[in-house]
């Protein structure tokens, strides 16, 4: 398995790569980590006539804190994410999410940005984004625009992002005060794509889950003032609701039963992590 | 800013556990090609050319990466290691290697240049890591002779080694 032929550019600024992008538009493939692309692109289901290599562009890799949201740059790793002595306080979810993205050997190159800008069904970091409600920052060579995380979402790697834009950060929204955050997931192996994963923010009167590996991208529901005897119908119907398929990793039961029970249990961690 | 059409053929310099090293290659030519046919190094396993299995893990400028999931135009300037780095001047096993010899950590040997070169730049990191995040960390291999075990013990027993070693007096 290899991939195909392609045209390689590693450019040093921003400017040079935007300007790259706006030539070659749809021909062109954008490298960080690899670590979703590189796969994809070794089972020829992508053949790139162009690479756009960002790892030279340095003012793309950081953390910046800010006083409403976490910005991290397109080519900071989730290893360097994961090891940010202030994420856990910062942001409560990432910091129990993250040890399930991939595994220690790809963290350490796969980046954060990248992961939402494949948006993988099944992956955490575009979870993490919807239940935080996040955005995502597109620029290209006619300028800068933010996109919330419901419309950058689309589909089964499908996302508003278009050919000339390239991902240059993410904003992951700080933690709430008074909100409990809890994540879990289900995988074959621990750090592989998880058949079905959830996360939850919990206030003293909203609920919110979301669920990804299910349904076509990951899919957020909110709850207000739900009585505790009401949860298992709430989550039931949830579970209905994102039409599960069967496919080799499990049957659709199975994926229905996941979000019952570990949307349940992520649910009531969540709500005693408050505060 | 380095270009390159998709059949140049471009000179890499690298630095090769700790020697200078180079080679040519095309942008498509993955690292793990790259190393096994340009440069020699049989030491580099070719597994699964996805990411997933682990036999091809090395050191890129100190942290672990998947050589199948690299290009080689990629690593101009970075500074790579493999398992032969791990040997001492005369060639003899360093701790790690010594300690999965005598825990049968291995058998037929293929997933063990990766686990290897994963497990250093995992200590390297966390000098006294848990059972729990030594599994964590071996999850991202696959090894289908051993079923781990022995790798658990030879790593938890370098571990105690290694900090006995660095314990400072009192």
């Amino acid at each position: 398995m290899k991939p195909c032929k392609f045209e390689y550019h590693r450019p040093s600024t921003l400017e040079e790569a935007l300007e790259i992008l706006a030539r070659h538009s749809e021909d062109a493939r954008i490298l960080a980590g690899g670590q979703s692309l590189v796969p994809m692109m070794n089972f020829r289901l992508v053949q790139p006539k162009m690479l756009l290599d960002i790892n030279g562009i340095k003012s793309l890799s950081y953390i910046r804190s800010e006083r409403d949201y976490i910005e991290v740059g397109a080519t900071t790793t989730q290893a360097q994410l994961l090891d940010w002595p202030q994420l856990a306080a910062t942001s409560p979810l990432l910091a129990k999410a993250l040890p399930h993205v991939g595994h220690f050997q790809t963290r350490s190159r796969g980046t954060v940005c990248g992961s939402v800008a494949h948006s993988d069904p099944s992956s955490e970091l575009p979870l993490c984004l919807a239940v935080l409600g996040g955005s995502v920052i597109l620029r290209s060579k006619s300028g800068t625009r933010e996109v919330g995380v419901a419309d950058f979402q689309l589909g089964l790697l499908l996302t508003a992002r278009r050919y000339d834009e390239m991902v240059t950060a993410v904003r992951f929204p700080v933690r709430q005060p008074g909100a409990g955050y809890a994540f879990d997931e289900m995988a074959e192996r621990k750090g592989d794509l998880a058949v079905c994963a959830v996360a939850a923010k919990v206030t003293d009167r909203a609920i919110r889950l979301g669920v990804s590996g299910v349904a076509e991208k990951a899919t957020v529901r909110d709850w207000n003032d739900l009585p505790d005897s009401g949860l298992d119908d709430a989550l039931n119907q949830f579970a209905w609701d994102l039409e599960a398929s069967d496919d080799i990793h499990g049957t659709a039961i199975y994926r229905r039963q996941l979000v019952r029970r570990l949307g349940r249990r992520v649910i009531l961690e969540a709500r005693q992590c408050r505060n | 800013m380095p270009q390159l059409n998709s059949d140049g053929r471009t000179l890499i310099n690298f630095i090769l556990n700790g020697k200078p090293a180079s080679g040519y290659a095309e942008p498509r030519m993955l690292l793990t090609d790259f190393l096994r046919q340009v440069v020699g190094l049989s030491e580099i396993h070719v597994g699964c050319e996805h990411g997933i299995c682990g036999a091809c893990t090395i050191k890129i400028d100190g942290e672990p990466a998947r050589s199948c999931l690299t290009f080689a135009i990629q690593i101009e300037g970075r500074r790579i290691d493999t398992v032969q780095s791990l040997l001492g001047p005369k060639g003899e096993l360093n701790d790690l290697q010594a300690a999965f010899r005598k825990h049968h950590s291995l058998q037929c040997g293929y997933c063990t240049t990766g686990i290897l070169m994963s497990t250093t730049a995992f200590l390297e990191k966390n000098a006294n890591p848990n059972e729990e995040e030594i599994r964590d960390m071996l999850s991202g291999h696959i090894c289908r002779c051993t079923g781990y075990v022995g790798m658990v013990r030879a790593i938890k027993e370098v571990v105690k080694n290694r900090n006995a070693k660095n314990k400072v007096p009192a």
